[in-house]
C-alpha cells in the first residue's frame, strides 16, 4: 500500500506495470487518472494550484487505502496526488488497485477516489483570466462518498 | 500551548498560516473557536459565522465537540477539494 504526495508528474503505465508484475495472483489491475480540466463552471482555467496539509495528507490517504483493504480483498493499492501549480491537462491524481478479480478492484478504486475527494486535506485554487479563486467543495462529491455508508 | 494551523482560503482570509496559542487546560474545539472569534473582524466571521469550517486535532478530522489538550496540533480549514 503506497500513498505519495509530490510535485513531479507520474508515469501511469509504469505504476500499473509495477503493481501488476509484483502480484502474479492479480487477475485485475484497475486505475483512475485525474487530469486538470481546461474549463470549470464555465471559466477558462489557466492553472490550478494545490495546497495540502503535510503530514495529515499522507496519513489520511493511508487510512483511506486501509479502509478499502478492509472492505474488499484487494492485493495492493497505490495513490499518487500532485501538489503545486498545474496546467490544464496535467495529471493530478492516480489510483491503482490490484485484486484477484475485477469487481473488487473497480469498487475499491472508486471508493478510494470518493473518500479522497471528501477527506484528504487538499485545496485547489484556480487561476482564470478574471483572477484567482479557491474552489468550493461539491455536493455531488459528498453524495458519491455517502453511497458507500 | 497549542499549535494552530490555518489552510487555503482561511489562511488567506486571516492573513496567517498559524500560531502558538496559550491553552493551559483541555477544552473543546467549540471553545477554541469561540476564543478565536473573540478577536473580531475576519476571526469573528470565520470562527463564529462559517459553519463549513473543518477542524483537525493532531492531523485527524474531528467534530466541534472534540477535546483539545495542551500540546496538541490543531488545524482549521475549508472543506477539502482535492482529487
Amino acid at each position: 500500500m503506497t500513498a505519495r504526495v509530490q510535485e513531479q508528474d507520474f508515469d501511469v503505465g509504469e505504476e500499473i506495470t509495477r503493481l501488476r508484475l509484483q502480484y502474479p495472483q492479480a487477475g485485475a489491475v484497475v486505475s483512475f487518472t485525474g487530469q486538470v480540466r481546461d474549463l470549470n463552471d464555465g471559466d477558462a482555467v489557466s492553472s490550478l494550484t494545490l495546497e495540502h496539509y503535510p503530514g495529515m495528507t499522507e496519513k489520511s490517504l493511508a487510512a483511506i487505502i486501509e479502509q478499502a483493504r478492509q472492505r474488499w480483498p484487494i492485493l495492493d493499492a497505490v495513490v499518487i496526488h500532485r501538489i503545486g501549480t498545474l496546467q490544464p491537462q496535467a495529471q493530478i491524481v492516480l489510483v491503482v488497485v490490484a485484486s484477484a478479480h475485477r469487481g473488487d478492484a473497480f469498487a475499491a478504486c472508486e471508493f478510494i477516489m470518493d473518500y479522497l475527494k471528501t477527506e484528504a486535506p487538499f485545496w485547489k485554487k484556480e487561476a482564470t483570466p478574471e483572477g484567482e479563486k479557491w474552489l468550493d467543495s461539491r455536493e455531488s462529491d459528498q453524495s458519491a462518498r455517502e453511497r458507500w455508508q | 500551548m497549542i499549535q494552530l494551523l490555518y489552510f487555503a482560503r482561511l489562511r488567506e482570509t486571516l492573513g496567517s498560516d498559524g500560531e502558538n496559542l496559550d491553552w493551559p487546560e483541555p477544552g473543546t474545539i467549540s471553545a477554541l473557536k469561540h476564543k478565536l472569534a473573540g478577536r473580531g473582524g475576519a476571526w469573528q466571521e470565520q470562527f463564529a459565522g462559517n459553519a463549513s469550517l473543518r477542524a483537525a486535532v493532531n492531523q485527524e478530522l474531528v467534530p466541534d465537540s472534540a477535546l483539545v489538550q495542551p500540546g496538541d496540533e490543531v488545524a482549521f480549514f475549508p472543506p477539502v477539494t482535492g482529487g
